[in-house]
């Protein structure tokens, strides 16, 4: 064993009801955090407890328990803006599904609003499809530029054209944590850089938001795109965080009910924001759920976590190294205060899809694939990858049956 | 591990670190289509000629998984100097070994069980029926198939 947690993984497992169960007969490993990851008890009980006692529509009604879920939901905002270090959560915390709508919101309302034939955006190789697909899009509808930063041979970003590249751009898109490498950028100097150039920063914030400490006002970004399922709580609520000035400019995204303030056969007047973007009954359940969830990882810390998931990931690395040598190539920087709890591999010969299949038949839970990442793929050469992943209730024993696991894997296609 | 045992049989890992007639016919006279598995990111190129309705030769190319990679092969030497009419039925046949489990995986409640498949007819092939115990595998499996199929629609064979 390697050095103690600052986390007590195995009292914080009891908080997973889902770990508890068994996968093909073993304890079950899950190291697909960073695909999904899972929701502690707490969360559940609170949407449980909101649908058995205070579900209704919220805005609307005027009896006693619309009141109370229309409160709820409202604060479940501000709970979640305060966690991100928003300065005015009731205007700035819009809830969508998930990053992928987030981001699909801000390329098609400021997107549409703002850029034209003569404007650049400016991503990154190791962006996720989430962050590159919709500006895409974009791309074919208004005629805007797409430039895309580098990756040094660490694997980080390829800072030394960043100032050339931002020369004329209207915005820079970029992950905080790629969900493939581990890389965790750094995000305060990359929005001076944006700012400096008259540019916007928006962060993807999905992979980040459980591991590294954020805090919109202190990183001085313009807005944010969050996962309810990557940070503990449900599926079906994400979030986009825009600086209020910002938010107030924009256009409607989808239209309905609830982002009206008056409709007429001729024409609508919209809401302010953030009501102006969530049309129709929102997650409302969800955003409860959320919301305990943000309770739950201030509950255990950001940089405690963060902590724990850098020592682990250092175990695993040096575990990974010492069974296979150059038998494994790890797709990311070394370990170090930039690398997150994300390990993408190859294993010799044995193809991403045979070894996540072998792992799980030993109940450890990998995922194989692009992940979502096809340009950073291409890049690296890779056609698939194995990728395992680690959240607060990981631990050396998850990493301990994953390097056993893939030990089996070579005997079976040696 | 039973299960997984009969997935990676010995002729698949054969296979696998052994692809028959890998590679890729060119000119005119070839016939080819590519398969993705946008899953996984498998990709398959299928090339072959047919002269006088028979499949004289078959090349396969791409990446891919033990399964998509042995089970092309498979097909390949499968289907090598076979007229197209049999070919057809090979693939039928495949692919009915791949949905008749996965309609039992199903519980298909009363549904009437489709006819199973004489694995017999079907040689080496019946050693990818472990397959079908893993869903997720089985477009794997198949891509390679539906990749010659499709080479075959698209001259209209
Ligand atoms: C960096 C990053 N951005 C965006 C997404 C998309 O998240 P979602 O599928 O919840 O919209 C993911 C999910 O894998 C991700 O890792």
């Amino acid at each position: 064993m390697t050095d103690t947690s600052p986390l007590d993984v195995t009292a914080v497992r009891r908080d997973f009801p889902l770990l508890s169960r068994e996968s093909h007969g073993r304890r079950i490993s899950y190291l697909d955090t960073a695909a999904s990851s899972l929701p502690p008890h707490a969360v559940v009980e609170a949407m449980d407890h909101y649908y058995e006692t205070t579900h209704a529509n919220v805005h609307r009604g005027v009896y006693e328990t619309a009141e109370e879920a229309t409160r709820l939901f409202e604060s479940a905002r501000t709970t979640i803006g305060r966690f991100l270090g928003a300065p005015d959560p009731a205007r700035e915390i819009v809830f969508t599904r998930n990053t992928t709508e987030s981001i699909n919101l801000l390329a098609r309302t400021w997107g549409e609003q703002h850029l034209g034939e003569d404007d650049a955006v400016v991503l990154t190789l190791m962006e996720h499809h989430a962050n590159i697909v919709p500006w895409q899009m974009l791309a074919e509808r208004t005629g805007v530029e797409l430039r895309f930063l580098g990756l040094d041979d660490q694997l980080r970003l390829d800072l030394s054209n960043l100032d050339e590249l931002l020369d004329g751009a209207k915005l820079l898109s970029v992950t905080a944590m790629s969900n493939v490498l581990g890389t965790v950028n750094a995000i305060g100097p990359l929005a001076a850089a944006a700012h400096a150039a008259g540019a916007l920063i928006h962060v993807d914030g999905a992979q980040a938001a459980l591991h590294l400490p954020h805090d919109v006002a202190a990183l001085d970004i313009d807005f944010l795109s969050l996962s309810g399922h990557k940070m503990l709580g449900p599926t079906g609520i994400g979030v986009l965080w825009g600086r209020a000035e910002l938010l107030a400019d924009l256009p409607p995204f989808l239209g309905g009910g609830g982002m009206i303030l008056d409709v007429r056969t001729d024409r609508f007047i919209p809401a302010d924001a953030p009501q102006r973007f969530e049309a129709g009954t929102p997650p409302i359940a969800e955003a409860v759920g959320l919301a305990e969830a943000v309770r739950y990882i201030s509950g255990l810390g950001v940089e405690t976590i963060h902590a724990h998931e850098s020592m682990l990931t250092t175990y695993a690395l040096d575990r990974l190294e010492a069974a296979f040598g150059d038998g494994i190539t790890i797709y990311g920087p070394p370990a170090g205060p930039d690398r997150g709890g994300v390990i993408s591999f190859e294993l010799g010969d044995v193809h991403a899809h045979d070894i996540a299949q072998i792992l799980d038949s030993v109940g450890v839970c990998v995922r194989p694939g692009h992940h979502c990442a096809k340009p950073l793929m291409r890049h690296l050469g890779v056609q698939a990858a194995a990728r395992a992943s680690f959240g607060p209730y990981s631990g050396h024993d998850d990493v301990d049956a994953l390097v056993a696991g893939l030990q089996q894997a070579t005997t079976v296609f040696l | 591990m039973a299960d997984l045992e009969e997935l990676y049989r010995e002729i698949i890992l054969d296979h696998y670190r052994s692809p028959r007639n890998r590679g890729e016919l060119t000119g005119e006279a070839a016939l080819r289509a590519e398969g993705f598995n946008p899953l996984c990111g498998d990709e398959i190129l299928v090339t072959l000629h047919v002269d006088d309705g028979t499949v004289t030769d078959i090349k396969i190319s791409g990446q891919g998984c033990s399964i998509s990679q042995s089970s092309a092969s498979l097909m390949s030497a499968a289907v090598k100097g076979k007229p197209v009419a049999e070919v057809r039925k090979t693939i039928e046949t495949f692919k009915t070994l791949m949905t008749v489990h996965e309609a039992q995986l199903e519980d298909a409640g009363d549904a009437p069980e489709p006819e199973p498949v004489d694995l017999r007819t079907l040689g080496e092939l019946a050693a990818l029926q472990g397959v079908v115990k893993f869903p997720m595998r089985i477009k794997c499996a198949t891509l390679g198939w539906n990749t010659l199929a499709q080479a075959l629609d698209d001259a209209s064979l």
